[in-house]
């Protein structure tokens, strides 16, 4: 069976659904931020083990590895049996997509701090805590940013494959789309998804830029 | 000399060791050790001889296993560590400046730890960028904009801030090319002449121990003090092979370099007359000191000197001295004198203190220093 | 009926294991595609990546390239691939638009990763072999090549998990492989194909993980692999 061709671009329906588009988007980030701030607040349990049990880390890395491969339709499929198809079953599967990148940063950036640094400061006479918080932990904010940023770009992408639980922000539309062989939907779709990430990416790239002034000064 | 009482003395170990846990050997084995008020002292040896450890054990960077240390009196152990070390400042090697913070945040550190207000801390943070040669535009750029002989500058204006009585240094000029070592540590002496802190100064640079220490320790392996002394003292006398083996070759010279030309025995009048003397007189004296040539004074100041043949009749006034080449004044080393010594024509160092001649040289005369 | 009923009921049904709708017709399917993807991805990507490293001017690319596929959902990539190709009058149900957006997928992390890779072999090293009197292709294949296998090797390795995940999809662009049982799954409600499929996929997926990374550890020269 042959397709018809429609118009690629229909400005009118575009026009049209403004008002879905709108709460497609507003489904979108919620659903990305949800998930992410969940990954950040998992992963800062799980840096806090790895920094006080070295040990940990290995099986961390891996469990969080694992998760990683899953490919996502799979995970939402696995999770339908214990949580339904809802907003639960995508947000535990977004999150932990996110686990993996954002523990590997944070504990790449505090292992990362220089050890003269760390050794001045004991030597100034900054007790421990206060060398954590006003050492150890601006001088690692910049790559956790940066571990964040690549979370949240990669959690947009995948918020699409949510359509199959019927959410999907941006993805509905290419659900639809392709479903109903509307190519506008589809291009909307997509170009929108590619659009969010791209100013979340400029955001947490400024975000960065902005937290390490330091690191902006030329020699 | 060393301290003679208590009450003189800045930090005192006592059978001071440390085993890190896992090793077979101590690092540090029962080092007993006094450093004196105001005292310039440098921890020398090689690799594995614990002069680091000993250094971060006075500010408990690392813990001792046995033996006790006080500084001014009083046990380290007895305030918490972070307070001890504020009252202590501590420059490392890589000298570690927050790399989030600007210069002047860098050196105003502990004061801010300290609580005090931010004007005396503004005030403070310029004299120290005076005192220790940085320009003032510094202070507002990040430790990643300087230059290694820049960031150890600051290292020591961050140390020095709170002008704590003791400073524990250790290795501080060792990242540095040549030439800035070199400067550093000129600046640093004559600032420690200004300032007159106690400090303990490890290094493993037996050059650097002998310019900078007023007193030099010289570890061996497992922390062993095998001699304790000013490093002239040692130079002349080593107490045994290990030490001696350390100092390296030269000895002889590398005392040289510390001997000032003006406590020199063998300094003596040589050669030299008035220009008011008559011609019989410089031919004489030319004949007792057994030399062809003969100095010139004129009111004490030192003209230069003639060949023999052309004192004739005419009085002295008339001939035309040549000058010496090099004359060195009573402050210069006696292996400045030696070079001096042994590329002149004559063979001769003149000794001039501000203007005035004082006396000469000769090989003789400086050997006998080595001897001594 | 339960979770396992519903599975042991999918597993016993004949279609599951025989004809075109069966576990090892999709199984194949989605291996066969998957690899199709990574090593035409191969052949276009890695010659232009390792020229581009060895010239030492990839850098600003590679990182452009890597922000660009990040920011692309790869669920787009295969709308946009299906909708080109049914544009062009292709049938519903043909691999090729699948294999063409899995193409564009494996390409980044290889890209990518090659230049790295290649960049990251120190400049003295191949200033030396060069002074021993090295050509420069002996240079590439004898020193740079070998040097970089474990970022390569990382980049595709990425490249094939990030694959296989998206073939997973073909299944919502009217193609096959083991995705179209967790389609069919939500479609039809049947939890024991969902399941069954989803293991599958699962399954497969961490698979090819932990062989290329024992691939990558085998093609890491000795003398780079860390030991413990």
């Amino acid at each position: 069976m042959m397709a018809q061709a429609s118009p690629l671009i229909d400005w009118q329906w575009i026009w049209r659904n403004m008002g879905e588009i709108l709460d497609r988007t507003w489904q979108h980030l919620s659903l990305t931020a949800v998930s992410v701030a969940l990954g950040l607040v998992i992963s800062l349990g799980l840096t806090a083990v790895v920094l006080r049990w070295r040990r940990t880390y290995t099986p961390i890395t891996w469990v969080t590895g694992l998760l990683y491969t899953i490919p996502s339709l799979a995970l939402f499929a696995l999770l339908v049996p214990i949580v339904g198809l809802n907003a639960t079953n995508a947000v535990i599967a977004l999150t932990s997509y996110t686990l993996l990148i954002i523990i590997r940063n944070m504990v790449a950036g505090i292992n990362g701090v220089p050890e003269p640094v760390l050794e001045a400061a004991d030597g100034m006479g900054y007790t421990r805590r206060a060398r954590f918080w006003r050492m150890e932990i601006p001088l690692a904010l910049p790559v956790i940013i940066a571990g964040l940023r690549i979370a949240t770009v990669t959690t947009v992408g995948l918020v699409t494959v949510t359509a199959v639980l019927g959410l999907g922000g941006y993805g509905y539309f290419i659900l639809r789309g392709l479903n109903t062989f509307f190519w506008t939907q589809i291009l909307v779709g997509v170009t929108l998804s590619v659009v969010l990430a791209t100013i979340l990416d400029l955001a947490f790239i400024w975000l960065q830029s902005a937290l390490s002034p330091w690191a902006r000064s030329p020699k | 000399m060393g301290p003679q009482d208590l009450t003189d003395t800045m930090i005192r170990l006592e059978k001071v060791a440390k085993v890190f846990p896992g090793a077979s050997r101590p690092a540090v084995d029962d080092l007993d050790l006094d450093v004196g008020k105001g005292e310039f002292v440098t921890l020398v040896g090689p690799s594995g001889c614990g002069k680091t450890t000993t250094l971060k054990m006075i500010n408990r960077i690392i813990e001792p296993s046995s033996g006790r240390i006080l500084i001014d009196g009083a046990d380290v152990v007895a305030v918490p560590p972070h307070e001890l070390r504020r009252s202590i400042g501590y420059v490392i090697q890589q000298v570690g400046l927050f790399p989030h913070r600007t210069i002047a945040q860098n050196i105003a550190t502990v004061p801010a730890l300290m609580g005090w207000d931010a004007g005396r801390i503004k005030e403070r943070i310029e004299q120290l960028a005076a005192l220790v040669g940085l320009d003032p535009e510094m202070l507002d750029r990040y430790p990643a904009a300087l230059s290694g002989g820049q960031q150890q500058r600051v290292g020591v204006a961050r140390a020095l801030a709170a002008d704590p009585p003791l400073l524990l240094m250790d290795e501080p000029f060792g990242a540095v090319d040549p030439i800035v070592r070199k400067r550093l540590q000129h600046e640093f002496q004559a600032l420690q002449q200004r300032l007159g802190k106690t400090v303990v100064f490890v290094t493993h640079d037996v050059d650097e121990a002998i310019l900078l220490g007023d007193r030099m320790a010289i570890l061996n392996v497992g922390g062993v003090l095998e001699q304790f002394d000013e490093p002239a003292t040692i130079l002349a006398n080593p107490a045994n092979a290990f030490v001696e083996d350390f100092l390296g070759g030269e000895r002889g010279l590398k005392r040289l370099a510390l001997l000032p030309v003006g406590e020199a025995q063998g300094i003596r009048w040589g050669p030299v007359v008035d220009v008011s003397a008559n011609p019989e007189e410089a031919k004489r004296v030319m004949e007792e000191e057994s030399t062809d040539w003969i100095g010139l004074l004129e009111e004490g100041r030192l003209l230069g000197w003639v060949d023999g043949s052309a004192v004739g009749t005419g009085p002295l006034r008339d001939l035309v001295p040549r000058p010496f080449l090099v004359t060195l004044g009573s402050d210069a080393s006696l292996r400045s004198a030696l070079d001096a010594v042994v590329t002149s024509h004559a063979r001769v160092a003149m000794v001039v203190d501000q203007g005035l001649y004082r006396g000469m040289l000769d090989l003789e005369g400086i050997s006998e220093e080595i001897t001594e | 009926m339960t979770v396992w009923e519903s599975m042991r009921e999918f597993l016993s049904e004949p279609s599951t294991w025989s004809g075109p709708d069966s576990i090892w017709v999709r199984l194949g399917e989605h291996i066969a595609v998957s690899v199709a993807a990574v090593v035409i991805a191969g052949i276009l990507v890695l010659p232009l990546a390792v020229w581009l490293g060895h010239i030492r001017k990839g850098s600003a690319i590679a990182t452009a390239v890597v922000n660009i596929g990040r920011a692309v959902p790869s669920f787009g990539v295969l709308a946009i691939a299906f909708l080109i190709f049914v544009q062009i009058g292709a049938g519903i149900g043909e691999p090729w638009p699948v294999l063409v957006a899995l193409i564009a997928l494996a390409a980044p992390p290889m890209f990518t990763n090659t230049i790295a890779g290649i960049q990251t072999v120190e400049p003295t090293t191949l200033e030396s072999a060069r002074g021993m009197g090295l050509t420069e292709r002996e240079v590439l294949t004898g020193v740079e090549l070998p040097l970089s296998m474990p970022l390569i090797m990382e980049g595709v390795r990425i490249a094939f998990v990030q694959v296989i995940a998206t073939a997973t999809l073909g299944a919502l662009v009217a193609w096959g492989g083991l995705g179209r049982f967790i389609v069919d799954g939500f479609a039809q409600q049947d939890v024991g194909e969902l399941i069954v499929g989803a293991i599958l996929v699962g399954m497969l997926a961490i698979a090819a993980e932990l062989g290329l990374s024992a691939t990558q550890r085998a093609t890491t020269p000795r003398g780079l692999r860390v030991g413990r």
